[in-house]
């Protein structure tokens, strides 16, 4: 049996660099960082005082009584979900064949922290009834749901850091078994906190450039020192193709397959043998009925770290053998910083506008490249990508030993 | 200590715009809380306890689902005052 195919219609995110995809996108080929001093008392309190905000805080798009009730990684799930519907045409669907598919790393741990210093500072009686429905990491799936009225389920896959695009997958899976017809899927996560941060910094993740937040996250580059957390997320609606053709939608791009895999290895640490990499890139080439000298464009993992960087680099070139020649890889972390449960989700969708719009993104603040990195990195200046039929594959990897790798075709008219 | 019902309904027109974003102006003494005002029951708690704190009394938990609308809110919270 032919596997139904899935293609991307429509669009929405709020991240860094930009409230919207549009100001992203422009913002990102345009080799900005959204790395910047942060703000707020408790910022002295721990090693790391930068970060990557979201451009456009909530409030200034949402109703103030509804940010009130939602957490920040919710408000960002419904302000990314709203853009993308709108982008796909908001098509009348039955609400039975709509899915909503969407990931946190870590849920709503400010709504839970700030909760927490209500019940030791004023008592219980005054913790508001909102915080679990706003803590829960099913909160931002269940309040786009909600929202839409989906009806064939609604989901949230956590593998920390690969969760966004553990989502995309799930999707991709729900439309293939015909489960849904259209799904809502992506990540987002909303962690600039003191708890979180000092979480990281303490695990030595943490980039403690604090002095120069714009240079701070720099994959590849020899003297890069870490990640730059970052919050935000990314929604892309995935629909049927059959579907999509229909009623006439838009088509960016189609989502062509995807591989799994764990290492089985360390909590943090990455597999210096790259094998479970490897075998999610198999997998996803596969699934997706490509061969390595289909792959034109990959958007890495690469959060900045030393070994993490590396260790991707090393299961790529195993991956591709001598193909990884002609694959330019994009490290878009060095400018949106490490969005978590965010991240896969707005990778995906870098991708898929890469391959619509023929441009590979820059790696930004590459100013020596790591020697031990044997990729085509596209340093600090946007690229052309080739006309005709290519693809493209999207890395994303989590603190487990979860390995998501997606991969994508662009969309030639059939 | 005890509290003028006209006091109460303007804490009270107060509290609800706050927590449920309806204009204070469109709150009257008969508007029921859930169906002409659009207060969850989470949202209820919410205005619950904002009452206590703001007026000093206490409202327990089995007498909320007695308080359908405005005014039996601020008829209930007059008397607990006195």
């Amino acid at each position: 049996m032919n596997k139904r195919r899935v293609v991307v219609t429509g669009l929405g995110a709020t991240t860094p660099l930009g409230g919207d995809v549009e100001s992203t996108w422009a913002a990102l080929i345009a080799g900005k960082s959204g790395v910047r001093t942060l703000q707020g008392e408790w910022v002295s309190s721990i090693p790391v005082s930068i970060g990557a905000p979201i451009a456009v805080e909530p409030i200034e798009v949402m109703d103030r009584v509804e940010t009130r009730r939602l957490d920040r990684s919710e408000q960002f799930a419904l302000i990314a979900s709203r853009e993308a519907w709108q982008d796909a045409g908001k098509p009348e669907i039955d609400k039975e064949r709509l899915g909503v598919v969407i990931a946190s790393g870590i849920g709503g741990v400010i709504t839970l922290l700030d909760a927490y210093d209500v019940l030791k500072t004023k008592g219980a009686r005054l913790v508001s009834p909102h915080t679990v429905p706003m803590l829960m990491p099913n909160g931002p799936a269940a309040n786009v749901g909600l929202e839409l009225g989906a009806k064939a389920g609604v989901h949230t896959p956590v593998s920390a850091c690969a969760s966004g695009a553990e989502a995309i997958g799930y999707a991709l899976e729900m439309i293939r078994n015909n489960r849904a017809d259209v799904v809502l899927a992506g990540g987002v996560e909303a962690a600039i906190h003191a708890l979180p941060m000092a979480g990281f910094a303490s695990m030595k993740a943490l980039s403690t450039r604090n002095d120069e937040p714009e240079k701070a996250s720099r994959p590849y580059d020899i003297n890069r020192d870490g990640f730059v957390l970052g919050e935000g997320g990314g929604i892309l609606v995935l629909e049927e193709y059959e579907h999509a053709i229909a009623r006439g939608a838009k088509i960016y791009a189609e989502i062509a397959g995807q591989g799994l895999t764990s290492d089985g290895y360390h909590i943090a640490a990455p597999d210096p043998e790259g094998s479970g990499v490897k075998r999610a890139i198999e997998i996803a080439l596969a699934d997706a009925g490509l061969t390595t000298k289909d792959i034109v464009h990959l958007n890495a993992h690469a959060t900045s770290t030393p070994a993490g960087d590396v260790a991707e680099a090393s299961a790529l070139v195993g991956a591709f053998g001598d193909e990884i020649s002609h694959v330019t890889v994009s490290a878009t972390k060095s400018m949106t910083g490490h969005l978590l449960g965010g991240a896969g989700a707005i990778e995906a969708i870098f991708v898929v506008l890469a391959l619509h719009h023929r441009l590979a993104p820059p790696t930004i603040n590459v100013d020596e490249l790591d020697p031990a990195v044997k990729l085509d990195v596209v340093m600090n200046v946007a690229r052309p990508l080739p006309a005709g039929p290519i693809a493209a594959l999207n890395d994303s990897f989590g603190f487990g030993g979860h390995n998501v790798v997606l991969a994508v075709k662009s969309y030639e008219g059939k | 200590m005890s509290l003028s019902p006209d006091a109460v309904l303007a804490g009270l027109k107060e509290i609800v715009e706050e927590v449920a974003g309806i204009p204070a102006a469109s709150i009257e003494l008969g508007k029921n809380f859930t169906d002409d005002l659009d207060v969850d029951s989470l949202s209820m708690v919410e205005v619950v306890v904002a009452a206590e704190e703001r007026f000093g009394v206490k409202i327990p938990d089995d007498k909320v689902t007695e308080l359908a609308t405005v005014g039996d809110a601020v008829n209930f919270i007059v008397n607990a005052a006195k």
